[in-house]
C-alpha cells in the first residue's frame, strides 16, 4: 500500500480499485446502529487546512470519527499562521504532537508533496491550489461505479474551468487508469494547450459542449473559480452560462443512463441550473454522501496497518 | 499403527502431512453439527447463521441448507467481516476488509450461532463479537466450528464442535472447502511425525 495520497497518479488500478472496493464496505456503516468501526483506535488525524472548505473538511473529518481517530482540525485563521509561521514550523508542531496522518489543504500548488517530507505520518492531498485533489477523483469514480456499474469504457466530459481545477487533474488522471475515456470541455482561455500529453494521453478537448452531450455517460460541471480568476478569461458570466452552462434543454440532450456530477461549491445560474442541479440524474448530494465513505477507505489503508 | 517401509529416496525433513478429515467425513460432521442446532435451539426458531470469513461463510450456508433439509425450516444466513476488529491488525500490513451482510430480519433480540472453520487462539471470535456488538443486540450468541484444536487465549468455548484435534503449537491446521478451495478436507501439518 502507498504511504501517502498526494496526488490521482499515486494510484495504479489494483489500489484505486482496491479503496473503492473498501469503500463500498465502509458506506455499509452509515446504515448501522453503532456509526463507529474500530479500526483506527489511538491513531490522531489533523485535519490542516489552509483554504475555506465545507465538504472536504467536514467529510474528513466523519470519515477518520467513524474510524474512531482522535480528530484535531486546524484551520490557518485564528492560529499562529497569521503570526506568520511557515508550513515547516507548523508541520514540526504536528510531528511533535505524534500526528499519524496529515490531511492538508493548501492553496500553493505541491504543498503536500514538501509536507510529506517533514513529518513521519501520512499525508493526504485535500486539494492543493491548482494542482491535484485526489480523493474527490475517488470519490467521483465510486459515484460512477455505483450508478453505472463500471468505470472502464465509460466517456466522462469535464466541463468548465479546467485551468483552475483540481477535481479536473486528479480525475483526469484517475479516469484514465481505470479505463475511462475523458474529453475536457470549455472555452479555450480555460484549458490548458496540451494537457492531454502532460496528463494522460488519450484525453480529448472539445471547446464545443453540445456536440459533446450526446455521447457522454457523465458529465461533470466545475465551478467557475472566480477567485482564481480576473476577468479576463471570458467575456460575461451570461456568455460563459450560455455556451458552457448545463441547463434543461442540454440536460435533455444527454443519453438517458447519463448522470450529472459537480464537486461542489456550485454557483447555480453560471455553470448549472438549478434545475439540472436538482433533477434525479444529478448525483450531487450523493456525492457528499460517498465522499464520507472514500475518506475512510483511504485513511484505513494508509494507517489501518503497520505499513508506516 | 502401521508403519508402510520408508521409501530410500524419500527427501529429507518433509514435513509431516495428515488428513485428519476427508471429504465424506467433512459432510457427515457438518450433518451432525446441525441436528445438534436443531436438537440445541429446539427446532432453530429465530435462529441467525453468520459466517466469519473466509471458510466460515460457506459452511454457514451448508449448514442453513442441512437445517432445511432436516426440518423444513429456512434459517436466515449472513456473513461477519471482522478485519476491523482483530486485535492484531496494527501488526500487519493493512488488510483487505471483507463483506459484511446480515440477513434482512437483522440480528436484535435473535440467537445468533457464529460459524468458522477452525477454533484456536479464541482470538478471532472475540472480535466477531465486537463486532456484532456495533450491529445489534443479539438475544444471545453460540460458536459452531468445524475443528477445535485447542490452546486458547481467551476464556471461549465453542458451543459445537465438528472435531476436537489435539495439536501441538508447532502443528498447524488447515481446512478446505469445496466452495473457496475446490476440496473438503481437514489436514494437519508440521509437529513430530507420527
Amino acid at each position: 500500500m502507498i504511504r501517502h495520497l498526494l496526488s490521482g497518479a499515486d494510484l495504479d488500478a489494483a489500489t484505486a480499485t482496491q479503496i473503492l472496493d473498501t469503500a463500498a464496505e465502509m458506506a455499509t456503516v452509515a446504515g448501522r446502529e453503532v456509526k463507529k468501526l474500530p479500526a483506527l483506535r489511538g491513531r490522531t488525524v489533523v485535519n490542516l487546512f489552509y483554504e475555506d472548505s465545507t465538504r472536504t473538511r467536514i467529510s474528513f473529518e466523519a470519515a477518520a470519527k467513524r474510524l474512531s481517530a482522535d480528530v484535531i482540525n486546524f484551520s490557518a485563521k485564528g492560529s499562529s499562521v497569521t503570526k506568520g509561521e511557515s508550513l515547516k514550523d507548523t508541520a514540526l508542531t504536528l510531528q511533535a504532537m505524534g500526528a499519524d496522518a496529515v490531511v492538508v489543504r493548501h492553496p500553493a500548488s505541491g504543498a503536500p508533496h514538501r509536507l510529506a517530507n517533514w513529518v513521519d505520518g501520512s499525508v493526504v492531498n485535500a486539494g492543493d491550489g491548482t494542482h491535484e485533489h485526489p480523493t474527490q477523483a475517488l470519490l467521483d469514480a465510486y459515484t460512477m461505479r455505483s450508478r453505472l456499474g463500471r468505470l472502464a469504457g465509460l466517456h466522462v466530459a469535464i466541463v468548465g474551468d479546467v485551468l483552475h481545477s483540481r477535481v479536473a487533474r486528479s480525475n483526469v488522471l484517475l479516469l484514465s487508469t481505470l479505463g475511462a475515456k475523458v474529453t475536457l470541455v470549455g472555452p479555450p482561455t480555460l484549458i490548458p494547450v496540451d494537457i492531454s500529453a502532460a496528463l494522460a494521453p488519450g484525453t480529448d478537448v472539445s471547446y464545443d459542449l453540445d456536440t459533446v452531450l450526446p455521447g457522454v455517460d457523465v458529465v461533470m460541471m466545475l465551478r467557475v473559480q472566480r477567485e482564481r480568476m480576473g476577468d479576463s478569461y471570458f467575456p460575461s458570466a451570461r456568455e460563459y452560462a450560455r455556451r458552457y452552462g448545463l441547463d434543461g434543454p442540454r440536460l435533455r440532450r444527454l443519453p438517458e443512463h447519463a448522470i450529472v456530477m459537480h464537486p461542489g461549491p456550485m454557483n447555480r445560474g453560471m455553470e448549472i441550473t438549478p434545475e439540472v442541479a436538482d433533477s434525479p440524474r444529478s448525483t450531487i448530494v450523493e456525492q457528499v454522501a460517498n465522499g464520507v465513505s472514500v475518506r475512510m477507505a483511504v485513511l484505513y489503508l494508509l494507517l489501518g496497518g503497520n505499513n508506516l | 499403527m502401521a508403519c508402510p517401509p520408508a521409501a530410500p529416496s524419500s527427501p529429507p525433513r518433509q514435513p509431516s502431512v495428515k488428513v485428519i478429515l476427508a471429504a465424506t467425513d467433512v459432510s457427515r460432521v457438518v450433518d451432525r453439527i446441525a441436528h445438534q442446532i436443531l436438537e440445541k435451539t429446539q427446532g432453530a426458531a429465530d435462529t441467525v447463521l453468520l459466517g466469519i470469513p473466509t471458510r466460515g461463510a460457506p459452511l454457514a450456508k451448508r449448514l442453513a441448507a442441512r437445517i432445511s433439509t432436516f426440518e423444513d425450516v429456512a434459517v436466515p444466513v449472513g456473513v461477519l467481516d471482522i478485519t476491523l476488529y482483530r486485535d492484531d491488525l496494527r501488526r500487519h500490513a493493512t488488510r483487505a476488509i471483507g463483506p459484511t451482510q446480515l440477513p434482512p430480519g437483522g440480528i436484535d433480540g435473535k440467537r445468533v450461532v457464529l460459524v468458522d472453520d477452525v477454533l484456536f487462539s479464541g482470538r478471532t471470535v472475540r472480535a466477531a463479537l465486537d463486532a456484532l456488538n456495533d450491529l445489534g443486540r443479539p438475544a444471545s450468541v453460540q460458536l459452531a466450528v468445524l475443528v477445535d484444536r485447542g490452546h486458547r487465549q481467551l476464556p471461549i468455548r465453542a458451543d459445537y464442535v465438528g472435531k476436537n484435534i489435539p495439536t501441538s503449537l508447532a502443528e498447524s491446521v488447515k481446512v478446505t472447502l469445496a466452495e473457496t478451495d475446490g476440496l473438503d478436507e481437514v489436514k494437519l501439518y508440521g509437529g513430530t511425525p507420527s
